[in-house]
């Protein structure tokens, strides 16, 4: 399967991620030789085999649900580019 | 041309654990900003989720209790988007493997008649913060308390085909939660929140029309009143020789219409994967039967032994067992004063008036159950009538006195001394002539005429039994 540059733009959209005109059919070439090797695993018969959600075979353990983080909201906007009033503050976003 | 609706539901109910969903943040209501927002709910580099076991006791206790098959093997996966309030850039949810299966409940409509109505599955799933607009110019404000708290959205069947059925089912699952104690499910707090599905199409055709989903309506009435107002929209959109477009819209509670939220300009692709972070959960029969041991009594099963029990009428037991309060409330005080039927009368007549006029719950009432339940006592040991009894519930609410004190302090025990009825009934006789004649004659409905005028002099307080008794015996001798 070949992914052309309209459908790595798409992707890149996607995710935020800017890929410029110039590196836009190396990385669809890229991903390309990818989707090529998945096709090569698709063609494997899996008919008999369980799906798994993990590669590890073992399961989540649980945690006991207490409140045990202390308020550490002043240090930790200080990470923050922007803090006014206790919030974060992000470029204006409206839906 | 004639139509129908067919409505589903997805509820999102938030889960009443201490801490987070996959952190040890606090999860309390309304904490200042941020103040429960860590590393991970933050999504600092190199932080992992880690798994709150009473989310996972509170969705198998919500399965059980509507029947639901329960996932034996269930699955995280990330849903992916970007969006300010979710800092990861992905939402932890379950997609093929939710905790909670296909299910059913029973709501009762408006005409008494049962209808069961199918829940698709119910899976677990993290919030995301809350964005704020207004008040920082250029700038978004975001508290990101909210973000990574457990909710479990509950999924209908689209079997709904109306406004009114959408409404009974949403308070029944309102009802289930709090029996199960797993969510306050307040609306107006955004602790339950509903999007409704709607579509419409020709009545007894099969194919099922173009639906829109209507986002985050957050109570009851407008939630009856968004799909009432969706379905007027869509059938003047069809019968324009238009079509549906499938897509979201919120509900504008002023103009009581559906407008379009503004549409992605990409359209959503939220390319779902396993959520690599976090294990399969594995759960047991053993780990099932003993939260199954643990459920409460619920609705419909309470509403049940209420009819039985209590010999009530279906109506008034569906009403006493519509919240755990409410029941807990009415058990209490029938079991105070011995007559289930009178505390029935009371709690559904001027109690729920009281409450429903002062916009509170049964836990908020300024009269406590065992209050209730002396009062009622008083009347049935005949020491007041039923009338001068909501003249003391009247004084109750503001006087915390006791039921004795406040009939002692008032002067309103019934009078049931024969000397001052006999009194009474002379006077009584004594100037209504006429009407003592008409009975005399055979005209029998007189007597509540002359009973009623021997309860006024009295000021209410004789005892209307004795005032009856006497005064046939009076005039017929």
């Amino acid at each position: 399967m070949a992914l052309d540059k309209s459908e790595v733009e798409k992707i890149a959209q996607l995710a935020r991620l800017h890929i410029s005109e110039a590196d836009a059919d190396e990385v669809a070439s890229r991903i390309t030789d990818i989707l090529a090797l998945i096709d090569q695993m698709q063609s494997i018969n899996t008919e008999t085999i369980e799906p798994m959600a993990h590669p590890l075979d073992v399961t989540q353990r649980l945690r006991v649900d207490t409140a045990t983080e202390k308020d550490r909201r002043n240090e930790l906007q200080t990470l923050a580019p922007a803090a006014q009033d206790g919030l974060y503050l992000v470029p204006k976003v409206i839906e | 041309m004639e139509w129908e609706s067919v409505i589903g539901l997805e509820v999102h109910v938030s889960l009443s654990t201490k801490s987070k969903l996959f952190s040890g943040s606090a999860s309390a209501f309304g904490a200042e900003p941020n103040t429960q927002a860590n590393i991970f709910d933050l999504a600092l580099p190199g932080t992992l989720p880690v798994f709150n076991a009473e989310a996972l006791r509170m969705a198998v206790r919500f399965g059980l209790a509507i029947g639901a098959e329960i996932g034996k093997q269930s699955v995280f996966d990330r849903k992916n988007y970007f969006y300010p309030d979710l800092p990861k850039g992905y939402q932890i949810t379950q997609l093929d493997f939710p905790t909670v299966g296909k299910g059913s409940l029973s709501v009762t409509l408006e005409d008494g008649t049962e209808k069961v109505i199918g829940v698709t599955r119910a899976h677990i799933e993290e919030n995301a913060g809350k964005s704020l607009h207004e008040e920082f110019n250029e700038f978004s404000g975001i508290d990101l308390n909210r973000a990574g708290e457990p909710l479990l959205e509950i999924v209908s069947e689209p079997e709904i085909t109306n406004a009114k059925e959408a409404v009974a089912y949403l308070k029944k699952l309102h009802s289930i939660v709090r029996y199960l104690d797993i969510s306050d499910a307040i609306m107006a707090q955004g602790s339950m929140r509903c999007d409704v599905n709607v579509s419409i199409r020709p009545k007894n055709t099969t194919e099922l029309g173009t639906r829109t989903e209507i986002k985050n309506i957050n109570s009851f009435r407008f939630v009856e009143k968004a799909i009432y107002s969706e379905i007027r929209r869509q059938q003047e959109v069809i019968e324009d020789g238009g079509k549906i477009i499938q897509e979201t819209r919120r509900y504008d509670s002023n103009k009581d219409i559906t407008t379009p939220m503004r549409s992605k300009e990409v359209a959503n692709d939220y390319r779902y994967f396993p959520e690599p972070d976090l294990l399969p959960i594995v759960i047991d029969d053993e780990y099932i039967a003993e939260i199954r041991a643990e459920l409460p009594e619920l609705p419909d099963a309470k509403k049940e032994r209420f009819s039985k029990e209590y010999s009530l009428s279906n109506y008034d037991a569906g009403v006493l067992t519509a919240t755990r309060e409410m029941a807990e409330y009415f058990e209490e005080v029938a079991k105070g004063c011995g007559d289930p039927k009178l505390a029935a009368n009371w709690v559904t007549g001027d109690l729920s008036a009281l409450l429903n006029k002062n916009d509170l719950d049964i836990s908020d009432s300024s009269i406590q159950a065992e209050r209730l339940g002396n009062l009622l006592s008083r009347i049935l040991d005949n020491t007041i009538s039923g009338r001068i009894a909501k003249m003391v519930f009247e004084t109750m609410i503001d006087d915390n006195d006791s039921v004795d004190s406040i009939i002692a302090k008032k002067g309103l025990k019934q009078v049931t001394d024969s000397g001052a009825i006999e009194k009474l009934v002379d006077e009584v006789i004594a100037n209504n002539p006429d009407q003592v004649q008409q009975l005399k004659e055979g005209k029998d409905q007189v007597i509540g005429f002359l009973v009623g005028q021997a309860m006024r002099l009295s000021q209410g307080k004789a005892n209307p039994g004795q005032v009856n008794q006497l005064l046939r015996e009076k005039i017929m001798s």
